[in-house]
């Protein structure tokens, strides 16, 4: 398999159709590309959820769930049903079981199937809904929905995330994903996502779960997104050997190019850089994004257009470098933190009370928000400081200070590339035009 | 700084905590998933001169509505100055604006979408609000 390491496939146990899904299209050769999408009509959600099932690719689906559920927040959630108020997502808990399950087991199988999307650090209660509907399938991780999306303190997280996985694991053939790959969407450097995304995984696999994935989120450079996504397959191949596991790339999650062709050449950069790598499986993102919700036409759109660029890169090889030095720093802060406990979940916790991970411009409380980073002239992510993690910063020329606007620069720094690209290519074409059937 | 309660978006919180420290105010942060109990918490334990609500995940207008008219209950907080801006609808710019209703909830100021970073610098400027030394360029 040259560079590339294959996905485990000593695992014994039958899998679920989640994994059994992606599995298949890997057999294929094909690249698994997914939306997010989550309505509170239910009406909406089914059409939504058949419109990505007949979409010109290999595809699963999404049920993403609103952020009163996410927050464990469901008497807003049914109110907001009851009133007909909007929700950006789709209230499972407030559903309720036999809704969901009506809304998903006619879709089920034929290499079709659905992952819970959600956000929570305590989703118990998000599980226990998914699991009563006879759904498989779900994602997070005690840090990676915790410190971006939460004010729980990680020692609770991790504890409801121990539960959470027990949960899961008590269902066989039961996946989950690690979200640690994608913390805060941008601007954190990539060794740091990998080992996140490796940590999550050990801490799922202690808790019981066998059959598992690990995320990325395209950042700012290709080769180096390159770089992270081997080191991710290598450390996964390292730590999980004996389960079902893969690699699941998102493609890029901050600031999204306004123009269409901007956002299109940004997408299918993330489809060839998942095609050169063997990533499994790929979240999409629409030219909708910059403006709005993106509707189920976006997604359909985006879904294709990604399968199409994918399936262009087919058996081709990346460059190999290690320019970047990514899988160094990943396996240093993957060590460092499994040597702190030989329990994961107390390892994670005293790693970020020590401050040996830090993520950059991350408020929790529990982050020692010590670390920085920058974009280089390379357009590559690097540390600016690094507060106590056990690798070295390379310290910004003539920047000892971040300021406001230096941040907005870099936080649309990708935005504005693609858009600058596109216009050169003469395609002005706002993403809030009417697209293209 | 806070967010409101369903809002778990943080890159509008730093921004704005870099910004406000560039033009010389003092800042806390209170992060994202600000439920009203812990706002009305912190703004009594904190004493500001402004508080600044951000919000981008399309709850602002109903949760930052709900959070003034709780703050605005107390006898201590009804003269504090309370401002909210960001992306405050699901709809987003095409729904018009929210504006109106968020004043007469409780706001002192109202700014919506992408424009409003400007006319907040603009707000912050003009101001009678105490500013430290301004920091060094």
């Amino acid at each position: 398999m040259s560079a590339l390491t294959a996905a485990s496939t000593g695992s014994t146990a039958p899998l679920g159709p989640f994994a059994e899904a992606v599995a298949a299209a890997g057999r294929a050769g094909e690249l698994v590309v997914q939306p997010r999408m989550g309505f509170a009509d239910v009406p909406r959600m089914r059409q939504g959820l058949h419109a990505v099932k007949a979409a010109r690719a290999r595809t699963v689906g999404t049920l993403t769930i609103d952020s009163y559920t996410r927050v464990g927040d469901n008497e807003s959630a049914r109110r907001a049903l009851i009133e007909g108020t909007d929700l950006n997502g789709y209230p499972i808990v407030a559903h309720g079981p036999a809704t969901t399950r009506d809304l998903t087991s006619a879709l089920m199988g034929d290499g079709f199937a659905v992952q819970v999307r959600h956000g929570s650090a305590n989703p118990i209660g998000i599980i226990q809904a998914l699991l009563d509907a006879g759904l498989d399938a779900t994602e997070g991780g005690p840090i990676s929905y915790c410190l971006p999306y939460s004010r729980t303190p990680i020692r609770h997280s991790v504890e409801a995330w121990a539960r959470t996985c027990e949960l899961l694991a008590s269902r066989p053939g039961t996946h989950l994903e690690s979200f640690g790959g994608c913390m805060l969407g941008q601007l954190c450097p990539p060794g740091l996502l990998v080992a996140l995304s490796v940590l999550e995984g050990i801490f799922f696999k202690q808790y019981g779960l066998r059959s598992i994935s690990l995320s990325y989120a395209q950042q700012t450079h290709h080769v180096q997104d390159v770089e992270a996504l081997l080191a991710l397959r290598t450390l996964a191949g390292e730590h999980l050997a004996g389960l079902d596991w893969h690699v699941v790339l998102y493609t890029y999650m901050g600031v999204f190019p306004r123009t269409t062709g901007g956002a299109l050449g940004l997408l299918r950069d993330s489809a060839r850089l998942a095609a050169l790598t063997g990533t499994e499986r790929m979240i999409v993102k629409t030219p909708a994004e910059a403006h709005r919700i993106p509707t189920i036409e976006d997604n359909i759109h985006a879904l294709e257009e990604a399968s199409a660029a994918a399936a262009a890169y087919r058996g081709q090889s990346p460059v190999v470098s290690d320019e970047f030095g990514v899988l160094g720093e990943a396996r240093a802060l993957v060590e460092a933190v499994l040597e702190i406990h030989p329990d994961t979940g107390r390892a994670l916790t005293e790693a970020f009370r020590r401050g040996i991970l830090d993520v950059p411009y991350c408020l929790h409380a529990d982050n020692a928000q010590r670390s920085r980073s920058y974009i280089d002239g390379r357009g590559s992510l690097q540390w600016h400081t690094t507060g106590s993690m056990p690798i070295p910063a390379l310290l910004a020329p003539g920047r000892a200070q971040l300021r406001a606007d230096d941040l907005l620069g870099m936080l649309s720094y990708t935005q504005e590339s693609f858009d600058r690209a596109a216009l050169v290519a003469g395609d002005q074409r706002d993403g809030t035009a009417a697209l293209p059937a | 700084m806070s967010s409101v309660s369903s809002d778990s978006h943080t890159w509008n919180l730093v921004f704005l905590q870099l910004l406000l420290e560039e033009m010389g105010h003092e800042v806390i942060n209170v992060g994202s998933c600000v439920p009203d109990e812990l706002l009305i918490e912190e703004c009594r334990r904190v004493q500001p001169d402004l508080v600044v609500v951000s919000s981008v995940n399309g709850h602002g207008a109903l949760d930052g509505a709900r959070a003034i008219r709780r703050l605005r209950e107390q006898q201590d907080l009804r003269d504090l100055r309370v401002v909210i801006g960001g992306k405050l609808g699901v709809r987003g710019a095409e729904a018009g604006t929210y504006g109106p209703e968020l004043m007469a909830a409780g706001f002192d100021a109202v700014f919506e979408d992408a424009a409003g970073v400007a006319e907040f610098r603009r707000y912050l400027a003009q101001s009678a609000i105490p500013a430290l030394e301004p920091s060094a360029a």
